[in-house]
């Protein structure tokens, strides 16, 4: 399988990246990692008249505190975020997910930027980014906006940035203070694609009953899902077992996945809400009572 | 068979009755790269689209690193990039412009076995040998990172190759010798 033929830029700034898409537009296509991208071009279902690797681009690769969270440059290798002692420690939850990403070869080229802009169905980070409200920063010669996670994410591989933008940098807010987390998927492999993959965040007051929770699937929709019905049903609730086999269920009536080989829809369903009760009591585990 | 996509900026465009001059044409799509290979400086043209792997095997005749699925599933092209193992297969040759690369080539030859090749032998870690050179290159990395992994370290470094003959214990047998 070879690509076919493309026009090749390589540039070192973000300027010169953001002329090459004001000139060529939907035409060109960024090439990050190229994890998900290079196959796509060696099965020709895209074909691109120019391609913009941006694996050369200056100061596009970065970790640094931001507003008590952290800011991640679009082009920081996972295996980089993997190893990185500030996100193990401030976004432990991010931590978690970006380990569950393909395997230690494929982390070592792709990036973080990469995984959110090709919004995968089943990757691991845009449902991480969901639970987490990370901002998008998407730059054009127009100038720079932001997008939360709720708009960034439009549809299957689809966001919301235009042909000529590109995604520069992934804003984490801190995670709030004694939130419980958890990240967990089902794969036919550990490093395969995600049947289902489930993200909690959960936050409680001194006597363990929820103020807050979040949770995000991933492999059981066009991409990231938040189930706000199921989040609304454990408000003022204690997450022990039955409150979390009751979320579980209730995720598992409120799905429509698709089927395909790897599973059936009704397995899919199935395994997002045993996964769910599962990550709902990690979470809870792991909840301090706010003081 | 399907129409190439439209070329960037071919011809001149006729827009609100304006004339414009025709936007600059698509950049070339063959270009020098220069990098080095084992230890050795390289400098070749190459179509933009050819892949590292290809790069290696048919430019520079070092078929060690072998190709399978060709889109990152089966890892059998795993290389050094920088020191790092990656899918050769998802790499664009150019993209390698003033790195490192270090193929299985580098590890050893037949009579001078490195220490995790001759493992391989002792332990039964490969059969038909189609994968080996991939995981050789993702094992030697672990264990120059690692002295002596736990097997879950093995493990999970083994999960980004497939081996269809042996089964995967003696090749995580043959890892863990190697690192003591």
């Amino acid at each position: 399988m070879k690509s076919a033929p493309f026009g090749y830029l390589a540039p070192v700034s973000r300027q010169e990246v953001l002329a090459a898409l004001r000139r060529y537009g939907s035409d060109a296509k960024l090439l990050a990692g190229g994890q998900s991208l290079v196959p796509l071009l060696a099965m020709r279902l895209a074909r691109p008249a120019v391609l913009v690797d941006l694996n050369r681009v200056a100061d596009l690769a970065y970790i640094k505190p931001w507003r008590g969270g952290l800011a991640i440059g679009a082009m920081t290798r996972q295996r980089a975020a993997e190893h990185d002692p500030r996100i193990r420690e401030r976004l432990p939850l991010l931590h978690e997910a970006v380990r569950w990403v393909g395997h230690p070869q494929i982390r070592n080229r792709g990036t973080v930027g990469g995984s959110m802009a090709h919004a995968d169905p089943a990757a691991e980070l845009p449902a991480a980014a969901s639970v987490l409200n990370a901002k998008f920063v998407l730059a054009s010669a127009r100038g720079e906006r932001v997008v939360d996670a709720g708009g960034f994410f439009t549809g299957y591989l689809s966001t919301a940035i235009e042909p000529d933008e590109m995604l520069v940098e992934v804003r984490f807010p801190a995670m709030p203070a004694g939130a419980g987390w958890a990240f967990t998927e089902i794969a036919r492999r550990h490093g395969d694609f995600a049947l289902v993959g489930v993200a909690v965040i959960l936050r409680g007051d001194a006597d363990g009953r929820c103020t807050d929770a979040r949770l995000a699937f991933t492999g059981v929709s066009h991409g990231p899902l938040r189930l706000t019905e199921v989040e609304r049903s454990l408000m003022s609730r204690r997450v022990d077992a039955p409150a979390a086999d009751d979320a579980g269920r209730l995720a598992s009536s409120l799905l429509d996945p698709e089927g395909d080989i790897h599973a059936t829809a009704r397995y899919r369903r199935h395994v997002a809400g045993v996964l769910a009760t599962r990550a709902l009591l990690d979470a809870a585990g792991r909840m301090r009572g706010a003081s | 068979m399907k129409r190439a996509p439209k070329q960037a900026g071919a011809g001149t465009r006729q827009l609100h009755g304006v004339r414009r001059p025709a936007r600059r044409a698509a950049p070339a799509t063959e270009r020098e790269v220069r990098l080095r290979v084992n230890g050795r400086d390289v400098v070749r043209s190459v179509e933009v689209r050819r892949t590292l792997a290809d790069f290696l095997r048919e430019d520079l005749s070092l078929t060690g690193t072998h190709l399978g699925c060709e889109h990152g599933v089966c890892g059998a092209c795993t290389v050094l990039f920088d020191g790092a193992p990656i899918r050769s297969c998802l790499v664009f040759a150019v993209q390698a412009e003033g790195s490192e690369v270090t193929t299985v080539e580098a590890l050893g030859e037949i009579g001078a076995l490195s220490p995790l090749q001759q493992a391989f032998v002792e332990h039964h870690g490969l059969q038909c040998g189609f994968c080996t050179p991939g995981i050789l290159m993702s094992a030697h990395a672990l264990l120059r990172d690692h002295a002596d992994p736990t097997d879950d370290e093995i493990r999970e470094v083994l999960g980004g190759h497939l081996c269809r003959c042996t089964g995967y214990q003696g090749i995580l047998d043959a890892v863990r010798a190697a690192g003591r």
